[in-house]
């Protein structure tokens, strides 16, 4: 462990860790929910199994700088500090949701925290990723933006496009690929001729800051604040961080359940169960205060169901609202 | 105020120009924009003017074009993007239509998009197939942004600054041959067209001729010609696919009980096909004639000088067209 990581106190700790059971859960009860055609629509991309990257990419930031994402969005919107509640409403398609019931599971945004969105175009949101760095960039506000990417988005046109500006203008942002192994059921080995993602970095003249081990919170926070400080003072960075979901693509794909062998190993290294280590490694009597956050979590998820549930549906006069400003 | 008599072009430089001096957050991105003076010399001594921040010379990358220009806009900035012409404006589809139309409405909005992406438009000496579309009937297609396209020098100014002061997205389309002529053009910085607003380019009472772009100038040409057979022909000038000025065209509409459509584009799912259903469903009591359409031939354009023109409108198609339902 570096220096850098011992700069959280044990409470920041703790949050961090709440944070990442409470997406967790937020997750699982999702699910159950989606089954129980609580939550409708054909799309719903779960984020259980990469919560370290997201929670500990998204620590690395100050409340000013910006995230955004693609269709996984709900666990990220949360832990960049998305009302719970409101993106609870949000999956049963309610006006109190953050995107008032238009967006569901795949547009998640939450403004008032620098939370852009859930994008649903494969790699559509990276060029706006670069857009609202320009911002800062324009105005030297200081503002850094994080990219979540996906494995699958580092093939498409998107891709080199928005990387590659992002390079010409050195714009603050931090490309941050969530290598999950699998774009929807193919495997990166298969989809890219160069696997090793972050090499990528090389071909736009980009500082890489190679692969992180996106199981384990600390090490994803510690190279993710290199990466935001890095692009705060220089401009783009470029950080893949391999990580799994537990879930399939989406919640109709059945094929991830063949990678019995795969799913044990990446769970035997499971964000939650390395966090809870190295919290109990590092201060021996933290038990008690671990003991507390599944109820403290648990309160959460089901008042943010009950929100959800009783919630006003939108209006005819909602349908046609925003279309314009 | 004082009027300059001026060339589109002109026009539209003074337009950018001017409203980059009001507004700071105001820039403009694109390729050739800065160094090259704009391929169409919009932009030129921009750069010299305004330095590099805000005059930004972008790679060969229209989904990063447009798809930047929308995450700036989200986050403040209002910027004015360039697509060398609207050929390329296809590979920023997904860009313009998935995310500058829709992000608002997605996110139940949370912000909005000033954002304006001017492109070339329209076929031209010889440019072949890939390089002659005059596509904006299937942008104008989507809810969530603006389409505009000039036919004047004036409207170029006032409508372009009313695009760029807009807190909408705007797709803003140039007819390439409408760069260079010339027309008297208001010296006022506020001379703002608003959005939407369409234009009685001739009045007349036997046929109104709905038009816009490249079409107001054959539309213009046949009136004259019409006039001298006395035919009286009213030009409407759309001025803006969407939001369309359909009252406008039913009022005209009411009083000549007539139309022949004019359009640069093809016939096929068109601009002439919207206003032909506009007209049935809502003025079908005072038609007296099948609505016509002058449109561009159904085919890719081709190269040979001979076999272009064959394709493309003109203002005797429109005389023919106007004469067969009077």
């Amino acid at each position: 462990m570096s220096d850098l990581t011992k700069t959280l106190t044990r409470a920041e700790l703790i949050e961090v860790y709440h944070q990442m059971v409470l997406i967790r859960r937020f997750e699982e009860k999702c699910k159950e929910l989606y089954n129980a055609r609580k939550i409708g629509g054909v799309y719903l991309h779960l984020y259980n199994g990469q919560e370290a990257t997201g929670v500990g990419a998204i620590k690395a930031l100050k409340p000013t700088d910006h995230v955004i994402t693609a269709y996984r969005d709900h666990g990220i919107a949360i832990a960049k500090g998305a009302d719970v509640k409101r993106v609870m409403a949000e999956m049963f398609g309610k006006r109190t949701g953050v995107s008032g019931g238009k967006g569901g599971s795949m547009h998640i945004a939450d403004v008032s925290v620098r939370m852009w969105g859930g994008y649903a175009i494969v790699g559509g949101h990276l060029p706006l990723a670069a857009g609202i760095a320009l911002k800062s960039k324009y105005n030297e506000d200081g503002e850094v933006v994080l990219c979540f990417v996906g494995d699958g988005a580092t093939n498409n046109g998107y891709f080199h496009e928005a990387l590659n500006l992002s390079a010409v203008w050195d714009l603050p942002v931090v490309w941050l690929i969530e290598n999950n192994l699998y774009g929807m059921g193919t495997p990166v080995s298969v989809a890219s001729g160069q696997p090793e993602l972050h090499k990528r970095a090389i071909a736009y003249g980009m500082k890489d800051f190679g692969r992180v081990d996106g199981m384990d919170f600390f090490a994803v926070y510690e190279v993710a604040q290199q990466a935001v400080e890095y692009a705060r003072a220089h401009g783009p960075a470029l950080v893949e961080s391999i990580t799994y979901r537990y879930e399939g693509h989406g919640v109709s794909d059945r094929i991830y359940m063949k990678r019995v062998e795969e799913m044990q190993r990446f769970q035997q290294r499971d964000p939650l169960i390395v966090m809870e280590n190295k919290l109990r490694e590092m201060f021996p009597d933290i038990e008690p205060e671990l003991a507390k956050v599944e109820p403290a979590v648990a309160a959460i998820i089901e008042e943010a169901v009950r929100f959800a549930e009783e919630s006003p549906v939108p209006t005819a006069e909602d349908l046609t609202r925003h279309v314009y400003a | 105020m004082a009027e300059k008599n001026i060339p589109m072009r002109e026009a539209l430089r003074a337009a950018l120009r001017e409203e980059m001096l009001r507004d700071e957050r105001v820039f403009v991105m694109g390729e050739e924009v800065g160094a090259w003076d704009g391929t169409h010399k919009v932009t030129r001594g921009f750069l010299d003017e305004f330095g590099e921040r805000r005059v930004r010379d972008t790679p060969i990358s229209e989904m990063a074009i447009v798809g930047a220009a929308v995450g700036a806009a989200m986050a403040g900035l209002r910027p004015v993007a360039e697509i060398m012409t609207i050929n390329f404006a296809f590979l920023a589809f997904d860009a313009l239509i998935n995310h500058a139309a829709k992000v608002r409405y997605m996110f139940d909005g949370q912000f909005k998009v000033p954002m304006v992406v001017r492109a070339a438009t329209g076929w031209g000496n010889q440019a072949t197939a890939t390089h002659s579309h005059t596509p904006e009937p299937i942008f104008a297609h989507f809810p969530g942004m603006y389409l505009g396209c000039p036919s004047t020098p004036a409207d170029a100014k006032g409508m372009l600054k009313a695009a760029i002061r807009d807190d909408n997205p705007v797709l803003f389309t140039e007819v390439i041959a409408l760069y260079p002529k010339p027309g008297l053009v208001p010296d006022d910085p506020d001379f703002v067209l608003p959005i939407g607003k369409g234009d009685i380019k001739r009045a007349g009472k036997d046929v109104t001729i709905v038009t816009y772009g490249r079409g107001v100038e054959w539309s213009l040409d046949a009136a004259e010609i019409l006039a001298r057979e006395g035919i009286s022909c009213e030009v409407v000038d759309v001025r803006w696919l969407r939001p369309l000025d359909l009252p406008l065209i039913f009022e005209s509409f009411k009083k000549t009980n007539r139309c022949v459509v004019v359009e640069e584009s093809l016939p096929f799912y068109s601009f002439g096909s919207e206003i032909a259903a506009q007209l049935q469903e809502h003025m079908f009591d005072y038609m007296d004639a099948p609505i016509k359409r002058v449109s561009a031939m159904d085919v890719p354009l081709p190269y040979a000088k001979e076999i272009e023109l064959m394709a493309l409108p003109d203002a005797h198609k429109v005389v023919a067209a106007v004469k067969e339902i009077i």
